[in-house]
């Protein structure tokens, strides 16, 4: 009777329905993009939309795709935080050095 | 004396009786794999910004069609195989043996489907004489960097092995869940990874495809 309880209590959150919004939405951010190289956007103005969009994207992949939405606030604060420090990090000790090359470039030719 | 030691124990979340992220370790571990593989995904998309940042003669020889527009259907089959493999761990936690499945194999076949179509695009660009250490492309007069080929194929190649390894193992979870040597869990974790994999090409997309169409011009 317990192991029973135990597992309707762990049965997955999220109807079929949601997971073929959250697919609809996917492919509608997907189609903007592919409309943006389209355009033809100044490059950095087009990078940042572009890296917006992805974002956007990847949260909708791991809240209902990968259901961290309906796990415990515990799992998201081990694996989100961690990452995102991670990343600014690389970026801030990184960039700075390849924006030096591009200037060696344009005062060196 | 030691047996209600452990009974006393064995209620505390912190000290071994409860999972304290309320998952099973399977999930909790491919959790983790996760975020150590999506550390080597970013170091790697960050050094190919860096490389293409830092060149005066990076190419962007991608034409939007075909090529973008066939990325773009990569990556609708890649979302796609994420929907059935959403709704086998929906299944298989309603304890729908055939018809997770069926999904689950689904799932699969899309995978197969974006690394032939990926690898024809791979063999024709190698028949334009793009290499991973060379292509024939002229950007303001110069040869275009060698670089390109290698970020490129390395990009589009280890998230490829990952792809195909998606699908051994998916074709091993089906196999085992269709003879109920697995039971929902295994199906659940195989589903994170394969998730991951269709994350990990949201970021690939933009960056490799998109931001190198070829300016009209």
């Amino acid at each position: 009777m317990t192991t029973h309880e135990a597992a309707v209590e762990t049965h997955q959150p999220g109807s079929k329905k949601l997971f073929l919004w959250v697919w609809f939405w996917l492919l509608i951010l997907t189609g903007i993009e592919t409309f943006l190289a389209y355009l033809q956007l100044e490059p950095r103005l087009m990078l940042t939309i572009l890296v917006g969009l992805s974002l956007i994207k990847a949260a909708l992949i791991v809240a209902y795709f990968m259901h961290l939405r309906f796990e415990k606030i515990g799992l998201f604060l081990i694996i989100v935080p961690s990452l995102v420090f991670c990343l600014i990090m690389i970026l801030i000790f990184v960039f700075p050095d390849s924006l030096r090359i591009v200037n060696l470039h344009t005062l060196h030719p | 004396m030691a047996e209600s030691h452990i009974d006393a124990v064995a209620g505390a979340a912190w000290d071994g009786g409860v999972a304290p992220f309320a998952t099973n370790t399977k999930k909790l571990g491919m959790w983790l794999f996760l975020l150590s593989d999506s550390l080597t995904f970013s170091t790697a998309i960050l050094a190919y910004a860096y490389v293409r940042l830092s060149s005066s003669n990076w190419p962007r020889p991608f034409e939007f069609s075909p090529a973008v527009i066939n990325a773009t259907f990569l990556t609708f089959i890649l979302l796609s195989s994420s929907l059935t493999m959403v709704l086998a761990v929906a299944a298989a936690h309603r304890d729908e043996v055939r018809k997770a499945v069926i999904y689950i194999l689904l799932t699969a076949v899309g995978g197969i489907l974006f690394v032939v179509l990926h690898l024809m695009e791979w063999f024709r660009l190698f028949a334009e004489g793009v290499t991973p250490w060379s292509n024939h492309y002229v950007v303001n007069g110069q040869p275009g960097d060698p670089l390109f080929g290698g970020t490129f194929f390395g990009l589009t190649g280890l998230h490829m092995l990952h792809v195909s390894i998606g699908v051994i193992y998916l074709c091993i979870i089906s196999y085992g869940f269709g003879r109920r040597k697995f039971n929902a869990d295994h199906v659940e974790v195989s589903g994170l990874y394969w998730h991951f994999v269709d994350l990990v090409w949201m970021f690939i997309f933009p960056m490799v495809y998109l931001m190198s169409v070829s300016l009209k011009g």
